[in-house]
C-alpha cells in the first residue's frame, strides 16, 4: 500500500491520496463507534457461550439480540456498512490532485465536485500537519496556503515521506529556480531511508516507530546555528507570568474572599470547574510549544512544534508583511520577548500553543529574538541594523539612532515619548513604541501596501501628526502617534519613495529565480 | 493654523464643484431621518426634553452642511510617476500614497444621484484594508480614463504581494 518514496508528485499527472484517508478523517469517531460495539459484542459472546447470566440493565445490543428484530437488523447493519465503505471508497478516488510547474490543483466531491486551483507562485505558506492518530498509520496532513481568507489547498492525508517530498518540490517550483533537480536529491535523503515493500512487518513496524520518536526537526534539514528551539523552564515561566494567571489569581482571590467575607461554602461550588479548566488550558499550552523550533531553510523559515500532535510550516522568503516584537511587563524582568507576524494567508492550523499561527516565537530571550529576526528578515543581518534593532528593542530612547517624538507630545504619551519613534533601515521601516509594554515593529518596504499621514485638531494644537503603514490584516497594525508634524511630513515622503523603489526591485517572492542554471 | 501638515510639492487635482450636491443632498435625507426620529418620539409622547435632542442633531447636521463645499474642496488626488496621492479633511486631515504596482484593482461607483449628475467615485483596492482611497466626484468620462490608466500603470508596475 505505500507508495515507494521515490514517486514524485509534481509531474502534472492527477495522484490520489493516502488509502487510509477516510479512517484517518473519521478519526476518533470511528475509534469510538467500533469500541462501543465491539464492547457490546463481547457481552453477547460471553452469554452465548456461559448462557444465561440475566440481571443488571441489558445493554442495547443484547437487548437487540434478544428480541425477534435481531436479523433485520444484522441486515440493515450490513447494507449500512457497505453504503459507508463504498462512498468512503467513492470520495478517495474522486478526490485526486495533481502540481504543475504553474498551478496545484485538487478535486474533490462524489456529488457536488470541487475544484481548486492555486497558482504556486502566490503561495504564503505550507503546513504539514500530523495529528498524534495519524502519525501512527505514517500519514500527514498537507496544507498549501495562498493569499486570502479560507484559501488554503489542502492534501490529507499523505503518506509522511511523501508529505516532506512533496513540499521539498512545491517549494522549489514556486521559488522561480532555474536549477534543476539537484538540490532537491540532497534533501530527499533528509526523508530517511525508503522503506522497501517487501520489508517485513517487524522491520516497517520498527521504521515507524523511529519515525514517532524522530526529533520534530530532522537535523540534516537546517544549519544547527540557525534553529532557535523551546527552553522548558523558560516556557514554565511565561505561562505562568501572563494575563491569564492574573486573571486566575484574581479569580482565586474573589473566592477566598467571598469565603471568609460571608462564611458560607457556596462559593467552593465555582471552584471545581474553574480549576478543570485553567489546568487544561495550561497543559495544552504547555504541551503544544514543548517541541518547539524554528530554524532557516534554504526555501523559508521552517516553525515546528507538537509533542503528541505535531505540525510544521515553511514560510517562503518574501511572505512576512510586517514583524513585531512585544515584551509585557511582567516579562521584563526574565528579559523574555514574543515574536508576531502579519502574513496574507490564514491556516486553518493553529500555532504553538494553540494561538493563531502568526506568533513566530511564543517566548525566548533577546538572542533568541535576534535569531528569530536574523531568520525572517535576512536582509537586516549586517551589524549597523543589528545595532539599530537592538536598540529599538531595549533602549530607553534618546539619541539612539531613532527620530523620537518632541518633549511637547508628553501631554499625549505620558511615559513612552522619549521612547516613542521610528527608523529607516536598508529595505524596512522601524517603528518603536512603549515604555511599560515595549513593542518594536519591523515592516519591509518591500511588502508596504500604502502609506498614511494623519492629523486631527488636537495633534495639530501641538504640532503633532501620526503616521500608519499599511499591510495586510494580521494582529499587527504598524502606525506611530504623536511625532513632529514636520518629522512625519518628512517621513511620510521617505517611505512613500521607499515603498515604490524597493517593491520594484524585490525578487523575494520568486526568491531563487536569480540562480544560474547549474 | 499654520501648523497644517501639507506636502506644498504637489499640486492637487480636485473633484468637480457639483459633488458638493451629491453630499449637501445625502447629508439632509440623513439628517432628516436621524431629527425625525427623537422628534417623532417626543411629538407622540409629550417628553419635552427630547426637542432639544432634535434641535441638537439638527444643528450638527447644519454645521456638516454649511461645511460641505469646503470639505469637498479638501479632496484632492495626484497622479505621481509611480504611485497616487490622495488626501481629504480640514478638521481631520489624512493623506495616503499607494504605489501602482500595489492596486489589486479599481471600481468604479455611481450613486443614484451621483449618475444624474454626470458624476463617478472611483475606488482603489490593495492587499490592505487599511488603504480606503475613494476619489468621489468625478466626471464620469475622466473616471473611466483614470481607470483605465490607472489599470495600465499598474500593470507595468506588477509587483509580489
Amino acid at each position: 500500500m505505500n507508495p515507494a518514496p521515490s514517486q514524485t508528485f509534481t509531474d502534472g499527472e492527477w495522484h490520489h491520496l493516502h488509502p487510509l484517508t477516510p479512517l484517518l478523517r473519521g478519526g476518533i469517531a470511528f475509534i469510538a463507534i467500533l469500541g462501543f460495539v465491539v464492547y457490546n459484542l463481547r457481552d453477547i459472546g460471553i452469554e452465548m457461550i456461559v448462557g444465561g447470566g440475566d440481571g443488571g440493565q441489558p445493554d442495547p445490543l443484547v437487548w437487540l439480540y434478544e428480541s425477534e428484530f435481531f436479523w433485520l437488523a444484522v441486515l440493515g447493519v450490513f447494507v449500512g456498512l457497505i453504503v459507508v465503505i463504498v462512498g468512503y471508497y467513492l470520495s478517495w478516488r474522486m478526490n485526486t490532485f495533481r502540481i504543475t510547474d504553474e498551478v496545484v490543483e485538487v478535486r474533490s466531491g462524489i456529488l457536488f465536485r470541487r475544484n481548486r486551483k492555486g497558482r504556486l507562485d502566490r503561495i504564503q505558506g505550507i503546513n504539514i500537519g500530523r495529528p498524534f492518530f495519524a502519525r501512527l498509520f505514517g500519514a500527514a496532513r498537507l496544507e498549501v496556503n495562498v493569499a486570502g481568507q479560507d484559501a488554503n489547498i489542502k492534501l490529507d492525508y499523505l503518506a509522511s515521506g511523501a508529505a516532506d517530498q512533496l513540499r521539498v518540490d512545491i517549494l522549489r517550483l514556486a521559488s522561480g529556480t532555474r536549477v534543476a533537480k539537484a538540490v532537491v536529491d540532497l534533501e530527499a535523503d533528509a526523508g530517511g531511508p525508503p522503506v522497501a515493500r517487501s520489508a517485513a512487518a517487524s522491520q516497517l513496524i520498527e521504521a515507524r516507530m523511529n519515525k514517532f520518536l524522530a526529533p520534530e526537526l530532522d537535523p540534516n534539514l537546517a544549519p544547527p546555528e540557525s534553529v532557535v528551539t523551546m527552553n522548558i523552564g523558560r516556557l514554565i515561566g511565561s505561562l505562568l507570568l501572563s494575563g491569564f494567571s492574573i486573571f486566575v489569581l484574581a479569580f482565586i482571590g474573589g473566592i477566598i474572599w467571598g469565603v471568609t467575607a460571608t462564611g458560607s461554602l457556596i462559593f467552593l461550588v465555582g471552584l471545581l470547574p474553574a480549576l478543570i479548566g485553567t489546568s487544561s488550558y495550561y497543559i495544552s499550552r504547555f504541551t503544544r510549544s514543548l517541541r518547539y523550533s524554528i530554524a532557516g531553510t534554504p526555501d523559508g523559515v521552517r516553525i515546528g512544534f507538537g509533542l503528541l500532535s505535531t505540525s510544521n510550516e515553511t514560510l517562503p522568503p518574501g511572505r512576512i508583511h510586517s514583524v513585531q516584537v512585544n515584551q509585557p511587563l511582567l516579562w521584563r524582568r526574565a528579559g523574555w520577548w514574543e515574536v508576531k507576524v502579519n502574513r496574507a494567508s490564514t491556516s486553518s492550523a493553529k500555532g504553538a500553543a494553540g494561538q493563531q499561527n502568526t506568533t513566530i516565537l511564543p517566548v525566548g530571550n533577546l538572542e533568541d529574538v535576534q535569531k528569530v529576526l536574523a531568520l525572517v528578515l535576512p536582509d537586516l543581518t549586517d551589524e549597523a541594523s543589528a545595532a539599530l534593532l537592538h536598540s529599538g528593542l531595549t533602549s530607553k530612547g534618546g539619541d539612539d539612532g531613532f527620530t523620537n517624538s518632541p518633549r511637547r507630545s508628553r501631554v499625549y504619551l505620558w511615559f513612552s515619548w522619549r521612547r516613542n519613534g521610528f527608523a529607516l533601515l536598508p529595505g524596512a521601516v522601524l517603528l518603536r513604541q512603549g515604555v511599560i509594554w515595549r513593542q518594536l515593529t519591523i515592516v519591509p518596504q518591500a511588502r508596504m501596501q500604502s502609506v498614511a499621514l494623519h492629523q486631527g485638531p488636537v495633534f495639530r494644537r501641538l504640532r503633532l501628526a501620526s503616521v500608519k503603514l499599511h499591510t495586510v490584516a494580521g494582529p499587527i497594525v504598524p502606525s506611530l502617534g504623536a511625532l513632529d508634524s514636520v518629522q512625519a511630513v518628512g517621513f511620510f515622503r521617505e517611505i512613500a519613495d521607499a515603498a515604490i523603489r524597493s517593491s520594484s526591485t524585490d525578487t523575494s517572492h520568486r526568491w531563487r529565480s536569480g540562480e544560474a542554471p547549474a | 493654523m499654520s501648523e497644517r501638515i501639507d506636502l506644498p510639492e504637489v499640486e492637487w487635482r480636485r473633484v468637480s464643484p457639483r459633488y458638493v450636491v451629491v453630499d449637501v443632498v445625502g447629508y439632509i435625507v440623513f439628517g432628516l431621518i436621524v431629527t425625525a426620529v427623537p422628534s417623532g418620539i417626543a411629538f407622540a409622547t409629550g417628553l419635552d426634553w427630547l426637542w432639544f435632542v432634535a434641535a441638537g442633531l439638527a444643528l450638527v447636521f447644519l454645521i456638516t452642511i454649511v461645511l460641505t463645499p469646503r470639505r469637498v474642496r479638501a479632496i484632492g488626488y495626484q497622479l505621481r510617476d509611480d504611485d497616487v496621492l490622495f488626501r481629504r479633511g480640514i478638521l481631520y486631515q489624512r493623506f495616503v500614497a499607494v504605489p501602482y504596482g500595489r492596486m489589486q484593482l479599481v471600481d468604479i461607483n455611481r450613486g443614484p444621484l451621483a449618475r444624474a449628475l454626470g458624476l463617478s467615485e472611483l475606488k482603489f483596492v490593495t492587499a490592505a484594508a487599511a488603504t480606503g482611497v475613494v476619489i468621489p466626484g468625478l466626471a464620469e468620462a475622466d473616471a473611466e480614463e483614470l481607470r483605465d490608466r490607472l489599470v495600465a500603470l499598474a500593470e507595468s508596475r506588477r509587483a509580489g504581494l
